[in-house]
């Protein structure tokens, strides 16, 4: 604490003030600053002084011209509620209900427990010896290793990109005035194989490629549904080098992934 | 074998490695020798490591293995390249640690607990590729919901997520100054200065 620009109110309290606004996170953590400073017990704050206090900071941030998010203002709001529930007399006619009523400041003294306990978590965090501060490795970048990595879990982060690309296609194909009232019916099962035969002795195929041909937007939906199916039963494998990349589908062979770690280190390298 | 021999052969692959390697990779490759021969090599490496006078010291990070320069000597290696450091905010931290420890979690429930909106953070987050989106949340509106990565843990330094210290410890080691000042202040204040 020897700090003076961490501190909000000098021994003064009310009078001096050294502030460093970045130093706090939002309301939650004004508030337990408020709180520390004032030595209290976080579970028995004394709700008008901490208002009082975390008013006359809001005051301070309008005086310095700062933009007060509305987080700030949600917070004093939510004291001063507090403040008047609190001073409302405890109503005596009807005890049982009485008893199950709660301190007006429990929900808050939760919230400031639970962000405290995060706040600190952080601060642990922050405190590990952390790749590229503190600690380095061989080239720690290696995206396109990471890719071919066999791992059965990057489809799910996969998924979300491949519907953005997918998307992307759909942008392209003008939506068509239609000419034609019958029904055209694609099964997946259809897109399924032509997919399938268009892996045949490949060892991939762009996600665009796919879509080459161009067609109706219920194609690419038939598509675009037949990659999820091969992808669920493990007969394609989908990869992407980088974010915003191309996207790779590649036939899935079941003992050959030593195989493809190896081609994709490929030859010229050593 | 010789168990000098697999030490070294296992060093060797640490090192020429760009990324971390876990046991069961070292296995397959390793493959004439065994499991308990590669992990007591690994261990002997660590211990090796471990000595003041080297560089390197044998992490596990995210399942695998990885040798990395010691932290003790970060400043000299940030002269190397004028490698763009790891920076971190404390609100990046402050959401990194919610998601560690709440995972699978929504941006409200972010929002929630710190108080503030966490768009933009989790935004730099999700590019820094530190946290990944695993899904939506099957309550109304369907929230997005958002977990750590593999990046997160080689980043951090962590073996798995397991190996976070745990919030009541983290709150057992900040509570008792807590009390401290609590309890001590009326008394002991007059004594001590």
């Amino acid at each position: 604490m020897a700090n003076s620009q961490n501190r909000l109110f000098a021994e003064g309290d009310q009078t001096a003030y050294n502030i460093k606004i970045e130093a706090f996170e939002g309301p939650l953590d004004l508030l337990l600053h408020l709180i520390k400073k004032s030595e209290v017990d976080i579970c028995n704050i004394p709700i008008a002084t901490v208002t009082r206090q975390y008013l006359e900071y809001i005051e301070l941030m309008k005086e310095l011209n700062l933009d007060i998010a509305g987080d700030f203002l949600v917070m004093a709001s939510t004291l001063i509620q507090i403040k008047s529930k609190m001073l409302l007399p405890a109503s005596n006619d009807d005890e049982a209900v009485e008893e199950d009523e709660e301190d007006p400041r429990a929900e808050l003294v939760r919230r400031l427990l639970e962000y405290q306990k995060y706040k600190e978590a952080a601060m642990t965090l922050g405190g590990r010896e952390l790749l590229g501060r503190d600690t380095f490795a061989r080239k720690f970048e290696a995206p396109e290793l990471k890719s071919l990595q066999p791992e059965e879990e990057s489809l799910e982060i996969e998924l979300f990109e491949l519907i953005e690309a997918f998307r992307r296609v759909l942008a392209k194909v003008p939506v068509q005035s239609f000419h034609e009232v019958g029904a055209e019916s694609i099964s997946i099962a259809d897109r399924i194989n032509d997919i399938l035969t268009l892996l045949q002795g490949k060892e991939a195929v762009t996600f665009d490629e796919l879509f080459a041909e161009g067609g109706t937007r219920e194609l690419l939906i038939a598509s675009f549904l037949a990659i999820l199916e091969l992808c669920k039963l493990k007969m394609v494998k989908v990869v992407q080098a980088a974010s915003f990349g191309t996207i790779l589908i590649m036939p899935a062979v079941p003992e050959g992934e030593e195989g493809l770690t190896e081609d994709a280190v490929g030859p010229g390298r050593y | 074998m010789d168990p000098a021999g697999i030490k070294s052969v296992v060093e060797s692959l640490l090192f020429v490695s760009d990324v971390p390697l876990t046991l069961d990779r070292l296995c397959s490759i390793l493959e004439e020798f065994e499991r308990g021969e590669i992990l007591s090599a690994i261990d002997e490496l660590k211990r090796d490591c471990n000595q003041p006078a080297r560089g390197i010291f044998l992490a596990e990070i995210a399942g695998g293995f990885q040798l990395r320069s010691r932290p003790e000597n970060a400043d000299y290696l940030r002269r190397l390249s004028r490698i763009r450091f790891a920076k971190f905010s404390h609100s990046s931290l402050e959401t990194l640690a919610i998601i560690a420890y709440r995972q699978p979690v929504t941006r409200a429930e972010i929002e929630y607990l710190r108080g503030v909106d966490s768009g933009g953070v989790l935004k730099t987050l999700l590019d820094k590729k530190l946290i990944r989106i695993l899904g939506k949340k099957d309550i109304p509106g369907k929230p997005l919901i958002y977990g750590t990565t593999r990046e997160f843990l080689e980043t951090f330094n962590l073996k798995d997520l397991a190996s976070l210290p745990t919030l009541k410890e983290i709150q057992e080691l900040a509570e008792p100054d807590l009390y401290e000042e609590q309890g001590k202040l009326p008394l002991d204040e007059g004594g001590e200065r």
